[in-house]
């Protein structure tokens, strides 16, 4: 706040000056043709900012304009802005010009004037439609600066629509300039907030908001105004505050398409890019309904669990019996009237209240008749013993899916805090718990299972059902995930940054569990706040907006002054994105996709690139699953087959911890030298595919562990560079550290994690067994999502695999090193073997996909090779169980991918592919022979200049030890020579020190020299 | 108050009882799933009527008898004519047509109790209620030859508080032919493998976790738990003299009052212990 302060009155001098630039600027933009329009607009914008200097990316025309625009004014004001908040500010300034082109010059022009003046109302009509048409580009383009921006580590899943992913297609080759627009946009964005603190509401110009309506649970409505580029958890925040909700996880957003298909609104993600259509209306629901709802903390979270029930029991939703009804009513009486009083309460009070779907006078007699069992009861105590009944009704938090089974057959998915039931008609027919479900996933209309082996079988079986429809089947994929997250995985280790968890993941659920939202509101210390509760009589319901709802001093307190503070800053920041996003859209136009932007992206932010790599991964994994699912039976069982076999070893693997085997462990000085070996690269599809790779790549894993007392925590450094020079190495790699441990929303910091998976191994035991499938489960459903996600647009996601792996000019290095000791290392082959299957596909696939298209952009690539990397180490996780001594890591590659890849030779390495594995002692997870229980696992993963750094952090109990493994895998590109050694040895460095009190038990090195002439296809 | 049967603390309340005087035509017609010794009625009697003694007598259960009718062999075993649960009464449509007549004097009890009677007339719907097992939290209903999906829907429809979940039931007459509840969170199950499958199933379908209490002899596994207020836990189990390692599992039970009760006669015809009631907890205030 007190930055944005300082800011504003910058700002204002900026823009003053920058006035009259403006319109100069116009007059050209006017000239150009409809279709450079939105390209247009963004130019404008930035011309407003001012000056003419001329950019110095040479990019097409348009691009060249944006770069006029920046002026060293501007750069000089956002120096004093923290770089977030100069990107986000960028997206809402855009949009306002998008609106009408003939406006852009007025509104230019008076840019204070007009923006605090103004009624925008006129305008804002006008933009709702040109974004309709625009917002797609828009989008896109918009998620990329996000990404660029947020120096976090999750990637949102911004591939939904088809539109957006074409409009990222367009937007990477522009991603060059971004600095430099972040820095005019900052200019523009401080114009905004002056405006929009004035008048928070009207700022139609700079500020697009869009009015937001929430049904309350009392009935109420609750209005707010938003930024149009607002994430959910603004919208989400807002209305708890309004609420005074603190213990807010179990609650969520609904909103519904097609009247009838309820979504929740996912508050990592903007909202209008989860909803299509204005208006924007949602309901204020519980989302996870306590299983003990005893165990709140608060009065009135309960409240409004009973608000909902009673919602529920009347809509029939949540059937209950008559006398159950009864009951329930009467609760509901004394909590809402308080005593029954014969002088006030006549025969008919009741008959205003609804209790049941169908309600019969014998019903209410009923409840008055218990109503006046109740004496004495305050509220508080009313609601409790309501929900202590209803929460044992059957259907309380189940969340009923319309399927058909294999046959046909009608079926109900219900999901709940356990798992997942099958109904067929109103019975029970199947019931999957949690801990029985391996996987999750959905593809096109169909949902699929992966169930755990029961006691004599060998393999897993997959279950499918057949959903409605795909959004369908993805709404009850992400129900399912959502739910067995929340419910089920404990992470004790809250981290530190719980801001950052806000902005979620794609990946995953991104708010807390149940298990942290106890622990949150343990700590909530404020008077039980006064609330007030509402009547549930069906009149007042349905109709009156008034307020009958919750008057919460506090509330009525507080929200004037926080609220529309909050308000404004939320308004500023988005605006700065919006720019960014009409910016980008001006260099669509522009168009050619450069081929070097890559490089200059890197060189301009180093947290920039986490975003595109996130992208890359959810292709991946959506290819990873698709291919999983297209498999043939014979593969699939194959890979089946291994996997159980994997899985028997494990779960034959002896529970105790082996005390010899520990103290066998020592640490070993991880020795430099590469052995020169052919060995296929693990990573297959990304580098096989990639044909016109000049880059190079190297790839070092470096697994550290470490042992403390009880307490092994594993690190795995993987180091992915991609490298020009020696010297980025070196820097690259101990900058995208740091980011990473910025970046970390997930989970606390490394070191954070080793200790507190140490004090919370022992006592978790029992229910760490059940996570580890679980946890699994959870991470190969992720993928899925993103496949799903896309998979309305599957061409589009093919073509942005064909991207990631067009490496312009690289050649890449792989040299994978692996130091083995005679620890158990076996597994790792198996499982490389698993990837490897997986991966053949993949590359396959993409290999197709080039063949149809070409790639315009490959700033994705490294994301990509980082993206393989990702799904193999949770697998050697998991998987790697028996003991085996094994030397060296079989590189599982394709043979079509190698002999599609020319390999160039490497001034170090002449090798075209090198595999080098260095491995301490210890071995990962697997050594103990111990079947271990995965507690939590959670992958990051950050994009610096020319690195891409994926960390995955993975938490394992094994009798009684907790161990902490951290893999990380680094992607160096370049195009220049590597010293590999002095980079591997860099890394090295670089992971212990970050991680002081662990060691390093693996380091691979993975090296690829290919020629870019290639043509695959 | 009792909302959802009082919760699992108030399992195996009961205040009424409904039993139904043996007929002489049970001997010879009784429908019996494999030709056997002849029912000794004489004995068969006076079993009964020690099974109806210490229900009325020792547990001081208000218990309703009907008459026999001659015209309906199996009119004793009462338990598949209705399941009552709480303040609910579903009359049920059993599976052997020769049976259906049975429900009309049940139904008469039970209405003269002032319960909510719901009849399942869709002539498409079977169910025994010797194939219902309520556990206090869930209902199991056993798909077997007397009890059909339609018949479990119907139940379903008619206890909506609860999930109800089907087992199928292949090789014995009812779901209850070799399990019971023999305490408010305990399963008595028999060993053969078809009841060791159904258990298996139950505990999949199941959000709760049931301890169980396995019998040599499916036919003890069907015991009658009560919880009497004045005498706390009391189970009804198959005599030693009939399933002497059966009984000792039970004698196991510390916490239990257990009473022998031998069947020797009416097991001959498919009967159980639980066959012979229908336990109904009438609470005093509704």
């Amino acid at each position: 706040m007190t930055t944005e302060a300082g800011s504003e009155t910058e700002v204002k001098k900026g823009s003053e000056q920058l006035g009259p630039d403006k319109g100069k600027d116009k007059p050209e933009e006017e000239s150009e043709t409809p279709e450079n329009q939105k390209s247009r607009e963004a130019s404008s914008e930035e011309a407003q900012d001012s000056s003419s200097a001329p950019a110095p990316t040479s990019q097409s025309s348009p691009s060249s304009q944006k770069k006029e625009k920046v002026s060293p004014e501007s750069k000089g004001i956002s120096r004093f802005l923290p770089p977030w908040l100069k990107k986000q500010k960028s997206y809402t300034l855009a949009e306002p010009k998008d609106e009408t082109k003939k406006r852009t010059t007025e509104e230019e022009q008076v840019v204070e004037e007009s923006e605090r003046q103004t009624p925008e109302g006129v305008a804002q009509p006008k933009k709702s439609l040109e974004e309709a048409g625009a917002e797609n580009q828009r989008n896109a383009k918009a998620d990329d600066k996000e990404k660029h921006s947020v120096p976090s580590p999750e990637t949102q899943p911004a591939k939904e629509d088809g539109k957006e992913m074409e409009v990222e297609k367009v937007a990477t080759g522009k991603e060059e300039t971004q600095e430099e627009k972040e820095k005019r946009e900052t200019k523009e964005v401080q114009t905004a907030e002056i405006k929009t603190e004035i008048i928070p509401q009207k700022s139609p110009k700079k500020i697009k908001t869009v009015q937001c309506k929430v049904m309350l649970l009392d009935g109420t409505e609750y209005t707010c105004d938003l930024e149009k580029r607002a994430k959910g958890q603004v919208l989400f925040d807002k209305v708890c505050e309004h609420l005074n909700l603190l213990e807010k996880d179990y609650f969520g957003l609904l909103f519904y398409e097609n009247s009838e298909q309820k979504n929740w609104l996912d508050s990592s993600k903007e909202i209008k890019r989860q909803i299509r259509s204005l208006p924007w209306i949602f309901t204020f629901n519980v989302k996870f309904y306590p299983p003990d709802p005893s165990q709140l903390t608060e009065d009135i979270t309960r409240y409004f669990l009973c608000l909902q029930l009673r919602q529920d029991i009347a809509s029939g939703r949540l059937p209950c019996s008559f006398v159950t009804h009864a009951l329930l009513g009467s609760y509901t009486l004394q909590a809402e009237l308080g005593d029954h009083d014969p002088e006030e309460h006549r025969s008919d009070y009741i008959s205003e209240f609804q209790f049941a779907p169908n309600q019969t006078q014998e019903m209410e007699e009923k409840v008055a008749e218990l109503h006046k069992t109740h004496r004495g009861l305050t509220p508080a105590q009313a609601d409790s013993q309501f929900l202590e009944n209803a929460k044992r009704l059957s259907m309380y938090g189940v969340d009923l899916h319309h399927a058909k089974d294999s046959e046909g057959v009608d079926i109900m998915l219900g999901v709940c805090a356990n798992g997942l039931l099958i109904y067929k008609d109103r019975l029970r027919i199947n019931r999957f718990a949690w801990p029985k479900i391996l996987k999750i996933s959905y593809k096109r209309s169909n949902f699929y299972i992966k169930v755990r082996p029961a006691e004599l079988e060998q393999f897993e079986s997959t279950i499918g059902f057949k959903l409605p429809n795909h959004r369908a089947a993805k709404r009850l994929w992400k129900v399912c995930v959502e739910h067995h997250t929340f419910f089920r995985l404990v992470s004790p280790e809250q981290p530190p940054k719980a801001k950052f968890l806000t902005l979620g993941s794609k990946f995953r659920y991104s708010g807390r569990t149940q298990a942290q939202t106890r622990q949150a509101s343990n700590l909530i210390d404020r008077p039980a706040p006064y609330f007030e509760r509402t009547s549930s009589k069906r009149v007042s319901r349905s109709l009156d907006g008034a307020p009958m709802g919750i008057s919460d001093q506090g509330l009525l307190r507080d929200f004037p002054a926080t609220g529309g503070q909050t308000a404004g800053d939320k308004i500023i920041d988005i605006e700065a994105a919006g720019q960014a996003k009409l910016k980008e859209g001006g260099r669509e136009d522009d168009g050619s996709p450069v081929k070097t932007p890559q490089l200059e992206l890197t060189q301009d932010g180093k947290t920039n690139s986490l975003r595109v790599d996130g992208e890359n991964i959810y292709v991946r994994h959506s290819n990873l699953m698709l291919e999983d699912l297209d498999k043939t039976q014979d593969d699939l069982l194959k890979h089946q087959a291994s996997i159980s076999e994997l899985k028997r070893n494990f779960m034959e693997s002896t529970p105790e911890p082996r005390p010899n085997e520990w103290e066998k462990r020592r640490i070993t000085p991880l020795s430099l030298q590469t052995q020169g070996r052919h060995a296929s690269r693990a990573e297959g599809p990304c580098t096989g595919v990639s044909d016109a790779a000049k880059s190079s790549h190297e790839t070092l894993n470096i697994v550290e562990e470490k042992k403390q007392a009880e307490v092994e925590i594993e690190d795995t450094l993987v180091v992915d560079e991609t490298n020009k020079g020696k010297m980025q190495v070196a820097t690259d790699a101990g900058e995208t550290c740091k980011v990473e441990h910025l970046s970390k929303k997930d989970s606390s910091s490394l070191p954070s994690d080793s200790s507190s998976s140490s004090s919370s191994s022992e006592s978790e035991d029992e229910e760490v067994g059940e996570y580890q499938p679980h946890h699994r489960a959870i991470e190969e459903v992720i993928r899925e999502e993103q496949e799903e996600e896309d998979d309305m647009k599957r061409k589009e996601h093919e073509e942005k695999t064909q991207r990631v792996e067009a490496i312009p000019e690289g050649s890449k290095l792989k040299v994978p090193v692996e130091h083995t000791q005679v620890t158990a290392e076996n597994l790792v082959q198996e499982n490389a073997v698993t990837i490897a299957t997986e991966e053949k596909n993949l590359s396959e696939e993409i290999k197709q996909d080039l063949g149809e298209e070409k790639e315009e952009e490959q700033l994705k690539l490294n994301g990509d090779v980082s993206h393989v990397d990702i799904d193999v180490a949770p697998q050697i996780i998991c998987c790697s169980e028996p003991p085996v001594v094994k030397t060296e890591m079989v590189t599982i590659s394709d043979a079509t991918q190698r002999t599609e890849i020319s390999t160039k030779e490497v001034p170090i390495v002449q090798t075209e592919t090198k595999t080098i594995t260095y491995e301490s002692p210890q071995f990962d997870g697997s050594a103990g022979g111990n079947a271990g229980v995965l507690l939590s696992a959670q992958t990051i993963t950050s994009e610096s200049i020319s690195t891409t750094t994926t960390t995955h952090i993975t938490k394992m109990v094994k009798g009684g030890v907790s161990e902490t493994r951290i893999e990380k895998r680094i992607v160096i590109t370049g195009d220049a020579d590597i010293d590999h050694d002095e980079a591997l040895a860099q890394a090295i460095k670089e992971a212990k020190e970050q991680h002081p009190d662990m060691s390093v038990t693996r380091v691979v090195v993975h090296k690829e020299t290919e020629l870019a002439e290639e043509d695959e296809k | 108050m009792a909302g959802l049967g009082g919760g699992p603390a108030a399992f195996g309340r009961c205040t009424h009882a409904v039993v139904r005087a043996l007929p002489e035509s049970l001997c010879r017609q009784a429908l019996r799933r494999a030709a056997g010794p002849e029912v000794d009625y004489a004995r068969a009697e006076r079993e009964h009527q020690l099974y109806v003694g210490v229900l009325r007598g020792k547990l001081g259960l208000q218990v309703l008898e009907l008459p026999a009718d001659e015209s309906l062999p199996d009119c004793a075993f009462v338990e598949d004519m209705a399941v009552v649960c709480e303040e609910t009464a579903l009359l049920t449509r059993p599976g052997a047509p020769s049976r259906r007549k049975e429900v009309e004097a049940m139904k008469r009890v039970l209405e003269s109790l002032n319960l909510n009677i719901v009849e399942m007339v869709d002539e498409n719907a079977t169910l025994d209620g010797g194939d219902v097992l309520f556990t206090g939290r869930e209902f199991f209903v056993g798909l077997s030859r007397r009890t059909n999906q339609r018949g479990a829907e119907i139940l379903a429809d008619t206890f909506k508080d609860y999930a109800v979940s089907t087992v199928p039931v292949h090789d014995s007459l009812h779901l209850k032919s070799f399990c019971s509840m023999a305490g408010p969170n305990l399963i008595a199950i028999g060993s053969s493998e078809a009841a060791q499958k159904a258990l298996k199933t139950m505990q999949q379908m199941s959000d709760h976790r049931y301890d169980k209490l396995t019998v040599p002899d499916d036919a003890a596994a069907n015991c009658i738990y009560l919880n009497i207020p004045s005498k706390g836990h009391v189970l009804l189990h198959r005599a030693p003299e009939e399933y002497p390692e059966s009984a000792k599992v039970f004698e196991k039970l510390k916490d239990h009052m257990l009473i022998p009760i031998a069947n020797t006669e009416l097991e001959k015809v498919d009967g159980s212990l639980t066959c012979c009631s229908v336990l109904i907890n009438k609470t005093a205030v509704l």
